[in-house]
């Protein structure tokens, strides 16, 4: 089952930088993504939910069991925690082969059902040093697994990999996290990663949680600019690939249709697509010819404004984030209620293949 | 040659790095993985016997010992025997005086282990013995035989100690190098450069040993 996990943790770790975070994954997240920039103290997180860090302060509390409380002098060890760590190098034993790292800790028959489900057959009896970044990462999740954790906890765990593996194995490892049934904590600093993973995330701003909730909600909405810097993703749409031309892909979202370039990452299906609010343009006049490819009609449903930029939002069928100088707003008097057209280039809209 | 003394050294050497490699091994995993602000004090004592004499380090082992040190009445008490001038006094002298030679190359070992690896280990619900068994122990095996041979060789070798605290009794406490001294003050040229010869050939192929296992000249370790 599922538990919530429930952090809170005080740690300073230099003279400049303290960690202050309280983190409460909700019961039923699957896979839950720790996202952020390099140095907001994500891994130390993971490491203090892990006990491999002693946080000077806090409380960590998984499925109702308390793990850490420094109030009441409760430390658990690691193995008293069993939550399963991927380390970012994989952290493979490098004196046994695959099979003995995988049944380092765990019983026979476990074992062989984890090499079996990561395809490990034909590499049993090779080295860590011997096999490709792709297959190691598969060992040690196979390692993790077979341990029968509670919670898994992966510390960047695409990060080792070249581009074109990684992108290869972003939809099988949500794949093998989601049949697993052990809710994960993901640590990403990458925006694109977060969205093919992840069913719920939280974003850390230096050494702090600043906002969490589901995926695309945290897009979306960003709770403050921090969060929106970080994320730099406002617009994170469900869309269904509905063909395929001369390099372009024609994408369904909510009414209206999208045009983006094909990069050969997605296949059929669904997908999320991902636009910065500041590549989404707003215009008056529809009929102004342009090389923008996508223009969506809608209606303004918001107009924020945020020092030199204002934040306008759009109803298009689908919740759509623009980000326009507030100069340019005030010259179009955008108001509340007015119809309007977004303007979308083709090369603006990134593709993320959805994984179920 | 003084085959006896020579027999007596190599059991002597054999002890020692035997019980160097069952407390040398855990004084090294201490001082390679403890947060202990002061291990630099513990590093240092074990550090001596490198920079003092061993006449130095004998007389305290001497005084230490003595019948009439609570270690030495303690000894007395169970065996009803003497620690100066036998062999099980000798033995703890040389276990004292080659501790650096086994702990310094083991836990510069210990301390090359990939920290990650324990971590991993740890958090796969394996405790921190048997990490230390299967993981640490495993990765640091040159390290390891690197501290068993110089320690081995150390003994073997060892002169002013033996001769503070063990004397020089055939057969009990005369070892190579005392009965090579024996032999040039009795102007026997003859035995002394054989028993020489012996000790400088053997600590030669020791110390080479030794360095290929270093450079992994060898592959002695299967699978590394």
């Amino acid at each position: 089952m599922a538990g919530a996990l429930v952090c809170t943790c005080r740690k300073r770790l230099s003279r400049a930088f303290e960690l202050d975070a309280a983190l409460t994954v909700p019961e039923g997240a699957a896979v839950s993504i720790l996202f952020g920039p390099s140095g907001a103290g994500k891994s130390t997180l993971l490491r203090v939910i892990a006990g491999l860090t002693r946080a000077d302060e806090g409380r960590v509390e998984f499925g109702g069991r308390v793990w850490f409380d420094s109030a009441r002098g409760i430390d658990l060890a690691p193995q008293e925690r069993r939550a399963g760590f991927l380390f970012q190098d994989y952290a493979l034993f490098p004196h046994l082969t695959v099979a003995q790292n995988v049944g380092y800790a765990a019983s026979a028959e476990s074992a062989r059902r984890m090499m079996e489900t990561f395809r490990l057959g034909e590499l049993a009896d090779r080295k860590p040093s011997a096999i490709s970044g792709g297959q190691q990462q598969r060992v040690a999740l196979a390692r993790a697994l077979a341990a029968e954790p509670a919670l898994l906890l992966l510390d960047e765990p695409l990060s080792a990999l070249d581009a074109a593996t990684r992108h290869r194995t972003q939809g099988e490892l949500r794949r093998t996290l989601l049949a697993s049934g052990v809710p994960a904590i993901v640590v990403t600093h990458d925006r694109m990663e977060a969205i093919a993973l992840g069913d719920w995330m939280a974003v850390m701003v230096d050494g702090q949680v600043r906002q969490s909730g589901p995926v695309q909600e945290v897009f979306r909405k960003p709770a403050d600019v921090a969060v929106a810097e970080s994320v730099g993703v406002e617009n994170v749409l469900p869309a269904e690939i509905a063909g395929r031309e001369g390099g372009l892909l024609t994408l369904r979202v909510g009414g209206a249709v999208l045009v983006c370039v094909d990069g050969g990452e997605a296949g059929q299906g669904s997908a999320f697509a991902c636009i910065r609010a500041e590549d989404v343009a707003v215009t008056r006049d529809p009929s102004q010819l342009t090389s923008v490819r996508n223009r969506i009609a809608g209606r303004v449903t918001a107009v924020v404004s945020q020092g030199a930029l204002a934040r306008v939002e759009l109803d298009c069928g689908f919740p759509l984030v623009s980000l326009v100088t507030s100069q340019s707003a005030g010259e179009m008097a955008l108001r509340e209620g007015e119809r309007v057209s977004a303007a979308i280039k083709a090369t603006a809209v990134h593709l993320v293949p959805t994984m179920e | 040659m003084d085959w006896q003394a020579i027999w007596l050294s190599i059991r002597l050497a054999a002890a020692t790095t035997a019980i160097l490699l069952a407390v040398g091994l855990p004084v090294a995993h201490w001082l390679a993985f403890s947060p202990r602000r002061w291990k630099f004090l513990v590093e240092a004592v074990v550090a001596l016997p490198l920079v003092l004499p061993p006449t130095v380090l004998g007389f305290y082992i001497l005084l230490a010992v003595g019948p009439r040190s609570p270690l030495g009445a303690l000894y007395g008490k169970l065996t009803g025997g003497m620690l100066p001038f036998s062999f099980q006094g000798l033995l703890l002298a040389s276990v004292l005086y080659s501790m650096p030679f086994t702990v310094q190359p083991v836990a510069a070992a210990f301390a090359g282990v990939d920290r990650k690896l324990l971590e991993a280990s740890w958090c796969l619900g394996v405790s921190r013995a048997a990490t230390f068994r299967r993981v640490i122990v495993p990765l640091s095996l040159r390290g390891i035989a690197t501290g068993a041979i110089l320690s081995f060789a150390h003994t073997l070798g060892e002169f002013g100690v033996v001769l503070m605290v063990g004397g020089n009794i055939a057969g009990s406490t005369r070892t190579v190098s005392i009965s090579i001294y024996d032999s040039v003050q009795a102007l026997d040229y003859g035995a002394a450069g054989a028993t020489s010869l012996f000790l400088l050939v053997v600590s030669f192929v020791v110390l080479a040993v030794t360095y290929a296992l270093q450079r992994r000249v060898w592959a002695v370790w299967p699978g590394h």
